[in-house]
């Protein structure tokens, strides 16, 4: 019989990082060696994560795609499988399945630059490509790494970023909507680093995670600046409860945001994105 | 040997149940039950519902007397084949953890139990044709359904008296079955016509050494079918309604049919194509196992479109939108075709008398009134 596709696999919790207040991360283990060895996934890909006794929710997995030994979970406390999450301890047991979706388009992305556009903890997602590109950095062009936050104290991974602004072409550039003196970069929304940044309008994958809301405005003003719409990549997010395209939740006009995505080109989201209701 | 096209006096009838009995299956058909008729085991033809019809309407559904000693004189009840195949409510794994904490996942084991349905409709075939194509023919097979779905026999009759709320003729589902059936019986005063749509059907067929069909009964059975064909006056508008509907999202209707609709989800529940469902976590009470179930759920409720913090379909005009434009409008681009096919039960059982032929004939006369932004 092929395997149950709803049935998780167990693993461990092999180390807990606090990100930020209330922002975690979880480096896990399959507890069987033979689960681990075959489990390969695509960055933009994500994980039912499976609290015992609670439920499932689904994760984006945010460790680098040649790690053969752990998979990470960045995740924010806000409901009651993530909130119980965050109170597990190294050496818990929790289930995972997966990965599940479409990820972002890195074969297609080939030589081309690289723009990545998220906010909040819609880095999360992102930042599995960053690894991958970093990894083959001569196969792909100049690299615009821009993340926002709400508030500067929101920010994760600073020291990771610190450390991606120093490699060849690359560019890091963060914003905050709130931030104090000490802020070293800009203050504002996400999308006025668009003016600063770097890259070739014409030969160009945009990647963006992050609120709907700041997604919109980023499309139209990457289209506004000649962007074509199948080169901009956005990552979605709905209720999803089967991953596999049963449970109905996450539909999307005629797309199940789980399994034909969470990441689309623009053109094909187009007909919906921004209206209410979908 | 049988003729393809036999004739079963109705005095044989118990013959066709007790064919299928031998072979191994469970027969189910229907029951008058809860003042409605539904599916259960039947051993004998005696607890199927002769003389017995029923009149439908938007809201309104009733049993009473036929004037006849048919079996199958009325159209549906709120079951369809649905809840044999995706069950409303059924476990998928449990968890155990031990006293390490460690954690144990138990897959259940799916049931494959075979059953012969008696008294299956043209829209109960294509509705199941749908949720085949939902569960079983996509990138994952979902195992629950389709170790039930190779277990069944399905024996499905001609609808002969469609209730007043249908309108499969509009979809093109019915009256007749037309594919997708084991046995098929066209039922006429005295007993039924009889033919196969499958190997094992006619294996069953063979079993029943009945006579021809004579020309004077397959006139009768077609004549039956034209008139239950002519005596639809519901009719969805016609060809894909995909784009029609996406381009009216802002149709005033949607807020007019918002008025009436109580976001119940009976219209979901009875709909034998609605598919969604939601996981959920039954923790044992002493903390060392945890079951997994999945159970129906609607796009009529708040969770269905929830995602930290908010609601996609606070209000119930999105709702009702996203349930109409799916239904007839995106499942085009899922399956291939409508999801509606034509039952009518989702206007018999809204206990608001909603009728989604009306309401999806004043939205498609809209001209385009655009994106809401």
């Amino acid at each position: 019989m092929k395997h149950n596709p709803y049935l998780p696999y167990e693993a461990e919790i092999i180390e807990r990082v606090e990100e930020c207040p209330g922002v975690f991360t979880l480096h896990l283990r399959f507890t069987d060696p033979e689960v681990q060895a075959n489990y390969q996934f695509q960055p933009g890909q994500f994980n039912m994560v499976y609290l015992y006794g609670v439920g499932e929710v689904a994760i984006s997995i945010v460790s680098d795609p040649q790690e053969e030994f752990l998979v990470g979970h960045t995740i924010r406390g806000v409901g009651r499988v993530t909130n119980g999450l965050a109170k597990l301890k190294t050496g818990d047991r929790l289930g995972i399945r997966g990965p599940y979706g479409r990820g972002w388009p890195l074969r297609e992305a080939h030589g081309r630059d690289i723009v990545l556009m998220t906010g909040g903890l819609g880095c999360a997602p992102a930042v599995s490509v960053i690894h991958y590109v970093m990894r083959r950095r001569e196969q792909f062009g100049h690299m615009v790494i821009m993340q926002g936050v709400k508030h500067e104290d929101d920010l994760i991974w600073r020291e990771q970023y610190s450390q991606w602004s120093q490699m060849p072409d690359t560019q890091v550039l963060l914003a905050a909507d709130v931030a104090g003196p000490a802020w070293p970069f800009i203050v504002g929304r996400v999308i006025t680093l668009l003016d600063q940044a770097e890259f070739n309008h014409e030969n160009s994958t945009v990647m963006m995670c992050g609120p709907e809301i700041m997604m919109r405005f980023t499309v139209e003003n990457l289209l506004q600046r000649g962007i074509p719409e199948n080169d901009i990549w956005l990552s979605m997010e709905r209720n999803m409860q089967c991953a596999v395209g049963h449970c109905g939740h996450c539909q999307y006009g005629e797309k199940f945001i789980c399994k034909d995505g969470p990441v689309f080109p623009y053109d094909e989201l187009k007909e919906f994105f921004g209206t209410k209701g979908f | 040997m049988s003729q393809d096209i036999a004739y079963l006096p109705r005095l044989r009838f118990q013959e066709l149940l007790d064919t299928l009995k031998d072979a191994g299956y469970r027969c189910v058909g229907p029951h008058v039950k809860d003042g409605t008729i539904l599916f259960d085991t039947v051993d004998k033809v005696d607890s199927l519902p002769q003389g017995m019809t029923e009149e439908q309407g938007p809201g309104f559904y009733r049993i009473k007397s036929s004037s006849n000693e048919r079996y199958f004189s009325w159209a549906n009840g709120p079951q369809a084949l649905k809840p044999f195949l995706f069950a409303a409510e059924e476990k998928l794994w449990s968890a155990g953890r031990d006293a390490e904490n460690h954690i144990h996942f138990t897959p259940v084991a799916p049931e494959a139990e075979h059953i012969a349905i008696i008294g299956v409709r043209g829209c109960d075939l294509a509705a199941l044709r749908l949720q085949d194509q939902h569960f079983m023919e996509g990138e994952y097979v979902d195992p629950y359904y389709a170790a039930r779905r190779q277990g069944i026999f399905l024996v499905a009759v001609n609808c002969s008296h469609p209730a007043d709320t249908c309108f499969c003729v509009s979809t093109g589902d019915g009256p007749n079955a037309s594919e997708g059936y084991d046995l098929v019986l066209s039922e006429l005063d005295d007993g039924f016509i009889v033919e196969y749509g499958s190997e094992r059907g006619r294996f069953m067929h063979e079993r029943l050494n009945m006579q021809g069909a004579s020309a004077e009964q397959k006139e009768k059975a077609d004549e039956e079918l034209n008139s239950a064909r002519n005596s639809q006056h519901r009719h969805l508008p016609p060809g894909n309604l995909r784009d029609v509907l996406f381009e009216n999202l802002a149709h005033p209707r949607w807020g007019d049919v918002a008025e009436r609709c109580l976001s119940c989800s009976n219209c979901t529940s009875v709909c034998p194509t609605c598919f969604c469902h939601s996981e959920a976590e039954r923790p044992g009470l002493d903390g060392s196992n945890s079951e997994h179930i999945r159970q129906w759920d609607s796009c009529f409720t708040p969770g269905h479109s929830y995602i930290h913090g908010m609601t996609i379909r606070a209000d119930t005009h999105l709702r009702y939108r996203q349930w109409l434009t799916h239904k007839l409008g995106s499942w085009h681009d899922q399956y291939g075709r409508s999801g509606c096919v034509g039952c009518g039960r989702c206007i018999a059982w809204c206990p608001a008398g909603i009728d989604i032929v009306e309401e999806v004939t004043a939205i498609c006369s809209g001209k385009g009134m655009g994106n809401e932004a």
